[in-house]
């Protein structure tokens, strides 16, 4: 099978390098050099989900849309890698970053009424895909979307090939846009609150089929979300951003057994601890700052119930356990916070 | 579909009647008595009742009323007064000049508009959107009527490549006739795709911005391929709007330039009538030019379905 | 539109000086609104003087524009043509500006009024404009005021529909519904809310309108049915060039030059104001 060869010619030539390797990356605003994003780190392994969280305005769709080399034009990369099968995108030409979208990552994004082009029949914006990036006919393109719509779980399929966007649910939508994503292969899947916009079941059946994907194809998959209900579901591991920085990056059962950082466990206070309805991230005081206006040193310190006077620069991502970092002077282990 | 047309010709229906009433009303906007503006100081008072039974003014008005859409729904526009003919057969006779000088700029406009709104779209804020914004803006400022005068100066009288003003008929030789009506259809074309321009380019950023052309970059599909099937097919319907928008103003914009170029069209027509006040002409032309235009944006409207799937649901 | 009040009056005006087409577009109106204020006092010839001693001069020392066929000075003419035009522009802002704020705020904030009232609007939209004037104008007898009236006329309908629009957005927001329900009368919410936040519209729209008369009356003057002369119009310096094209261009060219300039003046101005107080509409 094609898809077989290639994927595993690609881990072949990255030699056993993760499938997303990002380092140092920081991004800025164009206009005044405000950082928005800075000093991001971490990796995502063929088969893995990794979870990234934090309030709305901490910086996750950003870092997906800088994966993707998909930033608005007001904002740019300013450092850092962005390795993709062991290549670094960041150096790369805007022309053969494209070329890499698609085939080598994809991504899935957060409204699916608005995602897809209204003018066009959902099987064409599948198709066009299949026969751009992986040069099929259009009768082999037509027969392969129909796989795909069958795949991602459309019932009805052959009927939905012709249908319009409106003339669907959301959740068919979001099924659409997933098989979009699948569509040229790539083995790494951003997704960026794929099933917000979406009602509880069909949201927990959109995860499972991400899931059953991930297991069957060896994607590495990045879910940006703010509900971590979908976290403790899904996730291997967890990124907590905070206003553009990482605080803490650790496995899922750690975080939720043993957040290091302040502002994880206000997140994690911020969950009703009976069986109720998985609730937002809204219950900690105040707001995340916007970009431009960020307080010196640590960026949660205005909000945080630990601050000191050794917040005021800025705390260094520290390794509390082999695979458990966290970025805060009060929890730092002893010999590591002078 | 079928729902949305009914409705849209409804519309239409409810509109034409209004624009009737406003075109039989107008004669009430002449200040006394309508047969005095006519009439020389000296007219007897039997050239005056003449004169008011031709016009219908001797009746009561709502039998006026009745009277003038008893006439115009069978197609009779009255006769004209200077003329001593039948006001529809006047326009009618006119009407190919009219049109062909109006469809033909209606489509360098769009079409040149178009290009350009887009290319300037695609370079954003640089040089090429630069060019193109300066000369739209230059082009909305520009009297039409003027810049049919220069290009006499300069086409027709200095390069002698054009002729200074008449109208060959299409059956007369095809070039003849594209060379008599090049320089007006050019004035009204220039000045009109500064318009297009401008609200090409502008649906095209608003479009490019759209959530669904961010899926159709991270496909990783070409730039172009982008822009052209998935940005302008969505930008297609304000730019249908602009187009009906635009025939309004060039069959407004047709009729001065007639009078530039000296061209026998609709326009003459009307405004020879205006200037001798023979309201028959006047009434009927201004009648028929908007139900041309009603009848281009119902069109318009028609399409708008053809091209977005949504509009079929409404 | 919302963004117009929340911004206070300061931040909007530094925001018009940093916007360039703002900026040429006021400099070069307010240029033209002094020349011709001034025209009588910087005139360098009487603008109605028949000289037939000076007939046709190209444009020189003593005549920098040249002279017409009645050796009138070109230049003294269009300073004060410019002054008539300006006039008839300002007036047609004027009276479009209430008639067409009045007529769309009713039909915006009255849901029974709406559909015959803009129905209405529609059927006067129907008619070529520049035609509209003209018949009207023509009907109505040849003066400033009446072309005036028909301009007006021909501008309102568009005006009251963009008024109309904001009206309906406005109505909606919950300020509006919150002052219904502090008991404040039905008119005080409409003149108090929905007028404050129609003025960036408006404001945009009257420019163009502006702009949009200046050309039209040009149209109407050459046609013939515009302010009667021997007073000199932009529209009827050109009519009279027309006749000289050949021997004279510059009676023709000169004048419509003056149009170019003014009209470029105001639709800079229009797309300055339109990027500040008014974002979301784009033309």
């Amino acid at each position: 099978m094609r898809a077989a060869d290639t994927a595993s010619a690609r881990d072949a030539a990255s030699g056993g390098a993760p499938l997303l390797e990002v380092v140092g990356l920081t991004t800025t605003l164009v206009a005044t050099g405000a950082s928005v994003l800075e000093d991001i780190a971490f990796t995502v392994e063929a088969g893995e989900t990794l979870c990234v969280v934090g309030e709305s305005g901490s910086g996750k769709s950003m870092l997906a849309l800088a994966i993707m080399g998909l930033l608005p034009p007001a904002i740019r990369i300013r450092r850092g890698e962005i390795r993709v099968h062991g290549e670094d995108l960041a150096r790369l030409s805007p022309a053969e970053w494209r070329a890499r979208r698609g085939r080598d990552l994809a991504m899935i994004f957060q409204e699916p009424m608005t995602a897809l082009n209204p003018v066009m029949r959902a099987g064409a914006q599948v198709a066009e895909v299949l026969r751009k990036r992986r040069g099929m006919t259009d009768d082999a393109a037509r027969g392969e979307a129909l796989r795909l719509f069958e795949r991602v779980g459309i019932p009805n399929a052959r009927a939905r090939l012709s249908a319009y966007p409106h003339e669907l649910s959301g959740g068919l939508r979001q099924r659409v846009m997933i098989a979009i994503a699948l569509a040229a292969e790539a083995r790494l899947l951003l997704a960026d609150e794929p099933t917000t916009a979406l009602d509880v079941t069909i949201q927990a059946q959109i995860l499972d089929l991400l899931n059953d994907l991930r297991r069957e194809r060896g994607l590495g998959l990045m879910l940006i979300t703010h509900d971590l209900g979908v976290v403790a579901e899904m996730a291997d591991r967890v990124l907590v951003l905070y206003a553009g920085r990482m605080a803490e990056l650790a496995p899922v059962a750690a975080l939720f057994d043993r957040p290091m950082h302040p502002y994880t466990r206000a997140l994690l206070a911020s969950i009703p601890t009976s069986e109720g309805p998985r609730t937002r991230l809204v219950a900690i005081d105040g707001a995340v700052p916007a970009v431009g206006a960020m307080p010196q040193g640590c960026r949660f310190r205005p909000r945080c119930p630990h601050a000191d006077a050794r917040c005021e620069a800025v705390p260094p991502l520290v390794a509390h356990e082999p695979r458990h970092h966290a970025a805060c002077w009060a929890t730092a282990p002893e010999d590591r916070a002078s | 579909m079928i729902r949305f047309l009914a409705r849209r010709l409804a519309g239409s229906a409810v509109v034409l009647l209004l624009v009737s009433l406003l075109t039989f009303g107008l004669i009430w906007l002449v200040p006394g008595d309508p047969t005095t503006v006519l009439l020389e100081a000296s007219a007897t008072p039997e050239q005056v009742g003449r004169l008011r039974v031709a016009l219908g003014l001797d009746k009561p008005l709502p039998l006026q009323m009745l009277d003038w859409y008893g006439r115009v729904l069978s197609g009779d526009l009255g006769q004209s007064i200077l003329l001593n003919r039948s006001v529809t057969e006047a326009l009618l006779e006119r009407l190919p000049v009219t049109l062909s000088i109006a469809a033909i700029s209606l489509t360098l406009a769009v079409m040149l508009g178009v290009t350009a709104g887009i290319l300037a779209a695609l370079f954003h804020n640089r040089w090429p959107d630069q060019i193109v914004m300066s000369t739209a803006l230059f082009g909305l400022s520009v009297p039409d009527f003027w810049l049919g005068l220069v290009f006499v100066v300069v086409f027709a009288l200095g390069l002698g490549w054009f002729p200074t003003g008449g109208f060959t008929p299409i059956e007369q030789g095809v070039m003849e006739w594209a060379r008599s009506i090049a320089l007006p259809s050019l004035a009204l074309a220039l000045t009109q795709m500064g318009f297009v321009a401008r609200m090409a380019r502008a649906s095209m950023l608003d479009v490019l911005n759209q959530d669904f052309v961010r899926t159709a970059d991270a496909k990783g599909l070409s730039r172009t391929y982008v822009v052209l099937r998935h940005g302008l097919p969505n930008a297609l319907v304000p730019l249908l709007t602009v187009t009906g928008i635009i025939a309004g103003a060039l069959l407004g914009g047709t009729v001065v330039i007639e009078q530039v170029f000296s061209i026998p069209g609709v326009g003459r027509l009307i405004i020879g009538a205006i200037l001798s006040r023979d309201f028959p002409v006047i009434q009927g032309g201004l009648l028929f030019l908007a139900v041309v235009y009603l009848l281009v944006n119902l069109v318009v409207d028609i399409l708008y379905a053809a091209v977005d799937p949504r509009v079929r649901l409404a | 539109m919302s963004d117009t009040v929340s911004t206070p009056l300061g931040e909007t005006w530094r925001r018009l000086l940093r916007n360039r087409s703002f900026v040429i577009g006021a400099v070069v109106v307010s240029l033209i609104v002094a020349v011709a204020v001034l025209a009588p006092l910087i005139a360098p010839h009487d603008p109605l003087r028949n000289n037939f001693r000076t007939r046709l001069q190209p444009p020189g020392e003593i005549f920098w524009f040249g002279t017409d066929h009645f050796g009138r000075d070109i230049l003294s003419r269009i300073l004060h043509g410019g002054r008539i035009s300006l006039i008839i522009g300002a007036s047609t802002v004027v009276v479009t500006g209430i008639f067409g704020t009045a007529i769309g705020a009713v039909a915006g904030f009255f849901r029974a009024l709406d559909e015959p009232i803009m129905r209405l609007m529609d059927a006067i939209m129907a008619f070529p404009a520049i035609l509209l004037a003209m018949a009207i104008a023509a009907v109505m007898g040849a003066s400033v005021t009446n072309v005036v009236i028909a301009l007006s006329i021909a501008t309102t309908p568009h005006t009251a529909r963009i008024v109309r629009g904001s009206v309906l957005v406005v109505r909606e927001m919950e300020y509006v519904e919150a002052a219904r329900a502090l008991g404040a009368s039905e008119l005080r919410v409409l003149f108090r809310h929905v007028l404050v936040n129609v003025t960036g519209p408006l404001i945009v729209r009257l420019t163009y309108v502006f702009a949009i008369a200046i050309l039209a009356e040009a149209a109407l003057s050459f046609i013939g049915v515009g302010p009667p002369p021997p007073a000199p119009s932009f529209g009827n310096i050109i009519a009279n060039g027309r006749d000289f094209m050949i021997v004279a261009p510059w009676i023709t060219i000169f004048p419509g030059l003056a149009i170019i300039a003014v009209v470029l003046g105001l639709n800079l101005l229009g797309d300055g104001l339109r990027d500040v107080l008014d974002p979301r509409t784009r033309i």
